[in-house]
């Protein structure tokens, strides 16, 4: 044999296995892995591993449904309040007293960090709603003290006690009726937290890894997590409703739109959160479109306590020269609805004749003049670079409205080199002018576009971003709480709405759709309206 | 051959000096306080501070604060990330790794296609072949490597669909990280998935080596093709020509391994251009590599992580230099009599 042929075979055998391994040569087995497995692209890195301490939808997408269980939950088309860990629960008459009767056998995760010897029982409860309510509780200060969505409600104020009358059985005492009480408490923040964990942990004295380890009842435990990479969870095998069929669910953290467009159309991921170009997506036959209108409006909102904007003319007149209509066709490329108000059509208190801005150049110079700014003035427009699920693209909000407001005069300065968590602490203590923000209802019941987002309670706590405290406003939203009766509770919203049109502490913008692309091999309904994601009947074939 | 190693010793020695000279004069240069810039303890206490200063001797003249400075990097210290709050060696430690495996594959693409090509080239010399090689290693060499990458993955990851975008290495698969080297922890895992793995992470990898290796391999034709037909054209060929060997003997036997001697040489130069093709070519295809950290570390103004990051690749290229002058020295006997050090 020639030394060239020799050559020639050393080089084909360098070859052959190289080549072999980049086209798959087995291919049988690789679709066992993958087959029970979902990569979710999500857009971004979870903050805590509690949603009692978050209000962000990324947050609640990568926790709530995935690791832990709510007393009750929202089921079905009507989004009615369903058993979940309480398998039963009755109202008094005065809709003062609530008791749950709780399931028996429900197990607790199993990881490398914990090992339960219990089940749960309404230990857990006390421990999970005391940490909130109790400023004493010896976990009510880690990580920070705060529970956004609980202090927006004013759950405190709400809840006079929590008793435990025995293992499976727990009464809820309200100091007022609250019409609303039963939604809160079947959100995705009142999630029920393992005591018998979080006794471990202060043995340990590591009590803040409650929150960065968690243990739940969930259909699904945390294996393994790298920030701003990747979540790996592994099914629960003893959960008490059907486990999950899948092995695997790892969320693969991609914030660009671009890379999880990529990833979607390499096969790189299952399913992925806020795509783009969705004619491509349809275009392919392997891949399906979805979206549900959401829940959700995204905002611009004045800080009402600061100079020019706590003179409500200049607040009337920016809400006159924002064209809305633009920012919907660029921003959202014509997919969500134009904001006529803070409610969403899809509420049951929308009311169509609520009476919104339009846009009128002239009439908001007039009102600039009126209120003692005829050559404009200069403001602060603070955006967050990051995208959300009621406002896909801030910065470029930002320009339009930036744009906009140039023409009566209005110089706009747009702020966005913050990160998420100094972006938010910052605005919680009114640092800013304006501000382009958005809210995620966490539940049907339309008290959670009012009380979190306007209330004075959540001024108090700087929830309320835009610091506006307005007592008629505050009255008609107790007022509503207060009955149950749908059409004297729609009365009086409708009232609450017509306040907030003629005071303008915000301009609502636009309620946008939640769209999701997946691979028509993952079966399963997983998106809802609001609230998080939900991967616990996903599965893949 | 030992003034060979002492003469490379002395230059690493003093090569080191300047780059940590630089590094801890960049942290004078950087915005904001010097003890900060060099530490990363953002948000550390008043008396934390007092006790890293003691560290840093900070109330000293500055040749005592550099030496402090170099006392800290040989015990391994090179602060924390501004950004991440870990530790600088141990951010290098977990991604420094993916940077040598893609390169190393990178080079090796290189060398496999480039230099046989060279070798055709200058065999062919002056004829059809030589030139076409020549125009296509142009034309390869002048393609900025960015647009080439976003073109593969177009064309392969979005259009095709054969090869992936991003990563190391699917997550499906849950690989311990042990030496950083995706292989060879693959290899010492003991995942039932372990030849999926393989596979995955070959095809993985294939896509950001090829892009990396085009600049690279079209710079070994050409420096295979000079190096041939000067060893073509040698006293020493000529007189195997006229003892009558044939064309292929004369090529195989001698021709090859000389002109690789020359070729050998210049890899080790061309690793500094192939590791910052590879920092970009990291941030298009999500690499989780060293160059993709120091880009974001500088996106983030996370000044320890830039010192610390530039010290250690500057390092290790400047090791690799080193240790293909050896393999140059152990192939060529003449390199290592040679005066000058290079």
């Amino acid at each position: 044999m020639s030394i060239l042929a020799v050559k020639q075979h050393i080089f084909k055998a360098m070859l052959l296995p190289f080549l072999c391994v980049i086209s798959a040569c087995n291919t049988e087995n690789d679709k066992s892995l993958s087959n029970h497995s979902i990569v979710y692209c999500s857009e971004g890195s979870p903050e805590s591993f509690n949603p009692q301490t978050v209000t962000s939808g990324t947050t609640i997408d990568a926790t709530s449904n995935q690791l832990y269980n709510r007393l009750i939950s929202f089921r079905g088309e009507q989004n009615t309040i369903a058993p979940s860990l309480a398998k039963s629960w009755h109202v008094t008459r005065d809709g003062k007293m609530i008791t749950f009767y709780l399931r028996k056998d429900v197990a607790f995760h199993q990881t490398n960090y914990f090992t339960p010897t219990r089940f749960f029982n309404a230990d857990d409860v006390l421990f999970s709603f005391n940490r909130i309510l109790s400023a004493e509780h010896p976990f009510h200060q880690v990580s920070g003290g705060k529970y956004p969505f609980f202090q927006s409600v004013s759950f405190s104020n709400v809840v006079q006690s929590i008793e435990k009358i025995n293992d499976y059985t727990i009464r809820f005492k309200f100091k007022y009726a609250d019409s609303s009480i039963l939604a809160n408490i079947a959100s995705d923040f009142a999630v029920i937290l393992s005591k018998e964990y979080a006794d471990a942990l202060v043995l340990k004295n590591i009590k803040r890894e409650i929150d960065t380890l968690p243990i739940g009842t969930g259909p699904f435990k945390l294996k393994e997590y790298r920030p701003g990479a990747y979540i790996r969870y592994a099914p629960h095998q003893d959960y008490w409703d059907k486990p999950s069929s899948l092995e695997q669910l790892i969320f693969d953290i991609t914030p660009s739109s671009i890379g999880r467009l990529t990833k979607l159309l390499a096969g790189e991921c299952d399913v992925i959160a806020f795509p783009i170009a969705h004619e491509k997506i349809k275009s392919k036959p392997e891949l399906e479109l979805e979206e549900v209108t959401s829940f959700n409006v995204g905002y611009l909102g004045f800080n009402t306590v600061k100079p020019p904007f706590n003179n409500v003319n200049v607040r009337q007149a920016v809400a006159l020269a924002v064209n809305k209509q633009a920012i919907i066709d660029t921003v959202y490329q014509s997919k969500a609805d134009m904001a006529h108000s803070l409610l969403p059509k899809t509420s049951w208190a929308y009311n169509k004749s609520t009476l919104a801005q339009t846009y009128d150049l002239s009439e908001a110079k007039k009102l600039l003049v009126d209120a003692g700014f005829p050559d404009g003035f200069t403001m602060n427009l603070w955006a967050l670079p990051v995208q959300r699920a009621y406002n896909p693209d801030a910065i470029t909000m930002a320009k339009l409205i930036q744009a906009d407001l140039k023409k009566i005069g209005i110089k706009v300065l747009i702020e966005n080199s913050l990160d998420m968590g100094s972006f938010l602490e910052q605005l919680s203590k009114g640092e800013h002018q304006s501000v382009l923000l958005g809210w995620s209802a966490d539940h049907f019941d339309p008290d959670n576009f009012f009380t979190p987002l306007l209330s004075c309670s959540s001024a108090k706590s700087g929830n309320n971003r835009t610091f506006w405290c307005n007592e008629d406003f505050d009255d008609l939203l107790q007022q509503a709480l207060e009955t149950t009766n749908v059409t004297q509770r729609k009365r009086f919203y409708s009232r609450a709405l017509a306040i907030i049109s003629t005071e303008v502490p915000l301009i609502p913008i636009a309620h946008s759709k939640r769209f999701q692309a997946r691979k028509n091999i993952v079966k399963g309904e997983f998106l809802s309206p609001f609230g998080g994601i939900d991967f616990s009947k996903a599965s893949k074939n | 051959m030992l003034t060979f190693t002492l003469r490379r010793l002395n230059l690493f020695i003093f090569t080191m000096f300047l780059l940590t000279l630089l590094s801890f004069s960049l942290s004078f240069l950087f915005p904001g306080e010097q003890l900060i810039n060099i530490s990363g303890q953002v948000n550390a206490t008043p008396e934390q501070l007092i006790i890293l200063g003691e560290h840093y001797q900070t109330q000293s003249n500055v040749f005592q604060q550099y030496f402090a400075y170099v006392n800290m990097l040989f015990h391994g210290d090179l602060g924390i990330s501004m950004a991440s709050q870990l530790s600088i060696s141990t951010e290098i430690m977990n991604f420094l790794p993916a940077t040598i495996e893609l390169t190393l594959v990178a080079l090796f693409i290189a060398m496999l296609f480039g230099i046989p090509i060279g070798f055709i080239a200058a065999i062919n010399h002056r004829k059809a072949t030589d030139n076409i090689i020549l125009s296509i290693s142009m034309i390869g060499y002048s393609i900025p490597v960015f647009w080439l990458g976003l073109l593969a993955i177009l064309v392969f990851s979005i259009q095709l669909g054969w090869l992936p975008s991003a990563g190391q290495i699917s997550l499906l698969f849950e690989i311990e990280h042990v030496t950083g080297i995706q292989f060879i922890d693959i290899l010492l895992s003991n995942s039932p998935y372990k030849w999926q793995a393989f596979q995955d992470a070959s095809a993985h990898i294939f896509l950001p080596a090829c892009v990396i290796a085009l600049a690279p391999a079209t710079i070994f034709v050409r420096l295979a093709r000079s190096a041939m037909m000067e060893v073509l054209e040698s006293q020493y060929i000529r007189a195997a020509k006229a003892k009558g060997l044939s064309f292929r003997q004369i090529i195989y036997h001698h021709a090859i391994r000389n002109a690789m001697v020359h070729v050998i040489r210049d890899v080790g130069l061309q690793f500094a251009n192939l590791v910052t093709i590879a920092m970009v070519t990291e941030v298009i295809f999500s690499w989780p590599g060293i160059g993709r950290w120091l880009i974001e570390s500088i996106y983030q103004r996370d000044h320890t992580a830039i010192q610390g990051g530039l010290l250690a690749l500057s390092a290790f290229i400047f090791i690799v230099h080193i240790v293909t002058d050896f393999i140059y020295a152990a192939l060529n006997p003449l390199a290592r009599e040679s005066r000058h050090g290079t």
